[in-house]
């Protein structure tokens, strides 16, 4: 996806060098927003929490440290769960899997979608091809069928990972494809093709990086849209199993007893809001400035 | 008086207090129409908006007087200007097509002007103060018209639509900015027609902006000549372009091809400064060949003549001097032994045919013009020979071979010796790939040479045209429009063709920009032997470059033969149309008022 310039004279930087690689100018400026850097904060306060959580915790997942549903103590700081276990320490260990999960899919979804919508936008013969199929896996209510193939062949972390991404994909690759479009009719598109550069080169290297700001916002999404749907998984049972931990386990197993011990329901709830309050602060800041970008006129 | 009387405008940006324009001051008498000529940013489109309180955006008018009839306008707060605009002072936009709203129809959007300025005239006269509109503007008064969507009429249409309704509410001061810039010749010829008609009908003033000084000889009665924000040259048409009194008009008015003579073009060198960076005393110093000392002081206005000023040290000293002394390019004699021909062209959009057997061939060193309004197919037939579009029938050959349809069946060595420029150099380069990248890669496909040798050549490729080594590591957002032009030629030429097609390569160029280019290629065809298939709809600028002219029309090639043969004794009637609406500078030709059935009027 890198477009770094091939050419490195020795010239002296000239007025234009400080503009350097566009879609970096338009992170750099996005991080102007307050509301951008606010978001950056979230979602490194939760990433850090999840990995590092871990490493700290005062209890194992598996300890009981008390009775079941106690309130905060100084021992469990956030109480205790069904089972009599620390929900702090069940927190610390419960991220790590939900949000790999999530990003993992949703790279993996972003990646394929961009790859199919990129052919899909550029050769119109295959076009329909790849495009109906897609709409007929987005036809399918995502979780009911995530659900169902969890059932069948049990609830394993690349099965999740992978029907996730799957899900992902057909509108990864319908935003690429509208992209694309729009780009492979610019004439600088037309040029590379007059000079006979193979398709494979136009596609990576003179249409995507036209696109690659957008696809980064639309992998934001992803991502929390990952989280949503690995959270219900784990909340009806079929994502991790107990004893293991997650922060959308924890919330099934504690919904019972919300009104004596609301701290188990309450902590990932707060976790999975604000990672994707961040996400969405971050991604739309940085589409916001994109646009701003793209409105300039050419000096 | 009667009419417009603008003093000491000055629009500044709220961000540094940079001048955008600055002690601009000027009159517009009752009937007359005065051009506003200029490059890009040289402030003259902010002089036309500031006219209506109207600035861009981060930049506001800070200073000066707008009186019209005798009233003062700019202590008016924004809803007394509310009722001046549209009312007292009108606009037509450069773009009808973003002026109009795409989802009102005709009527509603004439009928919006009477609604807010008129609102207690009764449906019955709005309904007849249309259709007059209408008809003043030579566009059918029937309901079946009205009922149209923006998008059901033709680009000349919606921009009579524009002048109607600027003129529907009998406006005293009309500003025009650039209306015909995206028009043909025929269909501006007619719509300047109708300005002039208008104008002198209803006692209009107006204010003419445009950077095409041939409009301004064919239309206006004096011009205002704008450089760096001030109005360096101001005074009757014929004198100040007869004798202009300041080295920048001088020099603009040797940049401009004509009709009538192959001149030599000659750029400007430099750049306009942009606001902000304007040195001090005469902006255009550091561009000018007599410039001194003096010259950073800041210029008198002098009085050259009756109504002609000039703003410039020297004025007195330049000598009287009219365009007929300038050079004239020599006739060039062309061997004739076609390198690349395409023959029996037919091609087609999806069922729509756009190029009915059509054969153009060119030779060695030699540059043929295709020529012909848009939608002719001159277009489409440069995309057909550099392989972009696959003709139903006919055949390209290239060098004694065929060709392959497609760019891809090609043989490397046949891409590289045919080479294409595209039309608007802001699409034709990838914004995200620095220069360098842009014109390595495809010497890297096209040749076996190392990477270091790629970039000693796109070195020299850059130097070619005129633009220091260091633009290579700059990425296309960082260039003027003309930068990038040469970069898209730099980009060619590094392909060492030996035919280069170019697809209107200047027409979005300022004038003096455009001949800086063609006086390149010119260089470049003497030196390196090329050919050259240059599509335009410029017709001037067919005198000053091409040896032989094929004239296109709706797909088919009505006239072919030397370019002085062709313009000076056209056989073809259309050949002749498009020669008789092309405004030219030598002599400004009065247009005959055009007959036009406004029933079938279809422009």
């Amino acid at each position: 996806m890198s477009a770094t310039p091939t050419s490195m004279t020795s010239a002296a930087p000239t007025a234009a060098s400080e503009g350097r690689r566009p879609s970096a100018s338009v992170l750099r400026r996005a991080f102007r927003f307050p509301t951008v850097r606010v978001g950056l904060v979230l979602v490194l306060a939760v990433f850090l929490f999840a990995f590092l959580g871990p490493y700290f915790a005062p209890h194992t997942t598996t300890e009981f440290v008390g009775r079941p549903f106690q309130g905060p103590s100084s021992d469990a700081l956030l109480g205790t769960d069904q089972l009599g276990r620390d929900v702090l320490s069940r927190l610390m260990w419960g991220g790590r899997s939900i949000l790999w999960m999530a990003v993992a899919s949703a790279f993996l979804g972003v990646g394929v979608g961009a790859a199919l919508g990129l052919i899909a936008g550029y050769t119109p013969k295959i076009d329909n091809l790849i495009m109906r199929p897609l709409e007929v896996i987005q036809g399918f209510p995502a979780l009911v069928l995530i659900l169902l193939f969890t059932a069948l062949l049990g609830p394993k972390v690349w099965l999740i990972i992978l029907l996730v991404a799957l899900f992902n994909v057909p509108s990864v690759a319908r935003v690429t494809r509208g992209m694309t479009l729009d780009i492979a009719s610019r004439d600088f598109v037309a040029a590379a093709q007059v000079i006979g550069f193979p398709r494979r080169h136009i596609l990576y290297r003179e249409v995507l990086p036209n696109i690659s700001t957008p696809l980064f916002v639309e992998l934001g999404l992803r991502i929390t849209y990952g989280i949503a749907i690995t959270a219900a998984l784990s909340f009806t049972g079929n994502g991790l199993q107990p004893p293991s931990t997650d922060w959308g386990l924890l919330l099934n197993e504690n919904r019972t007893a919300m009104a004596i011990q609301p701290w188990p329901v309450i902590a990932p709830s707060v976790l999975i809001a604000t990672f994707a309050i961040g996400v969405t602060l971050l991604t739309e800041g940085v589409s916001r400035t994109m646009a701003r970008v793209d409105r300039e006129p050419g000096t | 008086m009667n009419g417009v009387e603008v003093t000491d405008l000055r629009v500044e940006l709220d961000a540094n207090g940079a001048d955008i324009v600055d002690g601009v001051g000027f009159t517009v008498a009752v009937g007359e129409i005065v051009g506003v000529v200029g490059e890009s940013g040289s402030g003259k489109t902010t002089v036309g908006t500031a006219l209506l309180n109207g600035t861009r955006r981060g930049a506001q008018t800070t200073a000066g007087s707008i009186r019209l009839d005798g009233d003062e306008l700019s202590a008016l707060d924004e809803n007394g200007w509310r009722r001046v605009r549209g009312k007292k002072i009108a606009y037509v936009p450069q773009d009808p097509t973003a002026a109009l709203n795409p989802a009102l129809r005709l009527r509603s959007q004439l009928k919006e002007m009477l609604d807010t300025h008129e609102p207690h005239m009764s449906s019955e006269d709005q309904d007849e103060r249309i259709r007059a509109s209408l008809r003043e503007v030579k566009l059918p008064d029937t309901d079946e018209f009205l009922k149209r969507y923006p998008h059901q009429v033709s680009g000349g249409q919606l921009q009579r639509i524009c002048l109607a309704m600027a003129f529907l509410l009998r406006p005293r001061l009309i500003v025009l900015d650039e209306p015909t810039t995206g028009l043909d010749v025929t269909t501006q010829a007619h719509v300047l027609d109708t300005v002039r008609e208008l104008c002198a009908n209803h006692s209009v003033a107006a204010l003419y902006i445009t950077h095409d000084l041939a409009v301004v000889g064919t239309l206006c009665d004096r011009v205002l000549v704008m450089y760096a924000g001030r109005i360096v040259e101001s005074g009757v048409v014929s004198d100040v372009f007869d004798s202009p009194m300041h080295p920048y008009t001088r020099e603009l008015l040797t940049s401009i091809p004509d009709l009538k003579v192959p001149r030599v073009l000659h750029a400007i060198g430099g750049y306009a400064p942009r606001p902000g960076n304007r040195p001090p005393g005469c902006a255009f110093a550091p561009r000018c060949r007599m410039a001194t000392e003096l010259c950073t002081t800041d210029p008198p206005l002098v009085h050259v003549g009756p109504g002609h000023d000039s703003l410039c040290h020297y004025a007195k000293d330049l000598e009287a001097a009219t365009h007929r002394d300038w050079e004239i390019k020599p006739v060039r004699v062309v061997a004739e032994n076609a390198i690349l021909s395409a023959r029996n062209i037919s091609a087609f959009y999806g069922s729509t045919q756009v190029l009915h057997d059509v054969t153009v061939e060119v030779s060695r060193g030699e540059c043929v013009a295709l020529v012909g309004e848009s939608g002719s197919g001159k277009t489409t037939l440069s995309r057909v020979i550099i392989g972009l579009l696959a003709p139903r029938t006919g055949e390209v050959t290239f060098d004694g071979e065929t060709l392959s349809p497609k760019a891809g069946g090609r043989r490397r060595e046949q891409r590289q010796r045919i080479q294409y420029i595209f039309q608007s150099p802001y699409s034709s380069l990838n914004p995200r790939h620095s220069i360098g990248r842009i014109i390595e890669s495809p010497i890297g496909l096209l040749f076996d040479v190392p990477r270091a040798e790629c970039t000693r050549r796109a070195e020299e490729a850059i130097e070619m045209v005129g633009l220091p080594a260091a633009t290579l590591d700059s990425y296309p957002g960082d260039l003027s429009g003309g930068e990038r032009q040469r970069v898209a030629i730099a980009r060619a030429l590094a392909c060492e063709p030996t035919v280069l097609v170019c697809d209107e390569i200047t027409s979005a160029l300022d004038v003096s920009v455009q001949a800086g280019i063609v006086s390149l290629l010119d260089r470049l065809q003497k030196e390196l032997e090329l050919s050259l298939i240059f599509v335009t709809h410029n017709l001037a600028l067919v005198r000053s470059v091409a040896d032989r002219v094929a004239v296109l029309q709706d797909g088919r090639l009505v006239e072919a033969g030397a370019t002085a043969t062709v313009l000076d004794a056209p056989a073809h009637e259309y050949t002749k149309a498009l020669l008789n609406d092309t405004p030219t500078m030598t002599d400004a030709i009065d247009l005959d008022p055009v007959a036009i059935d406004p029933k079938t009027a279809t422009l």
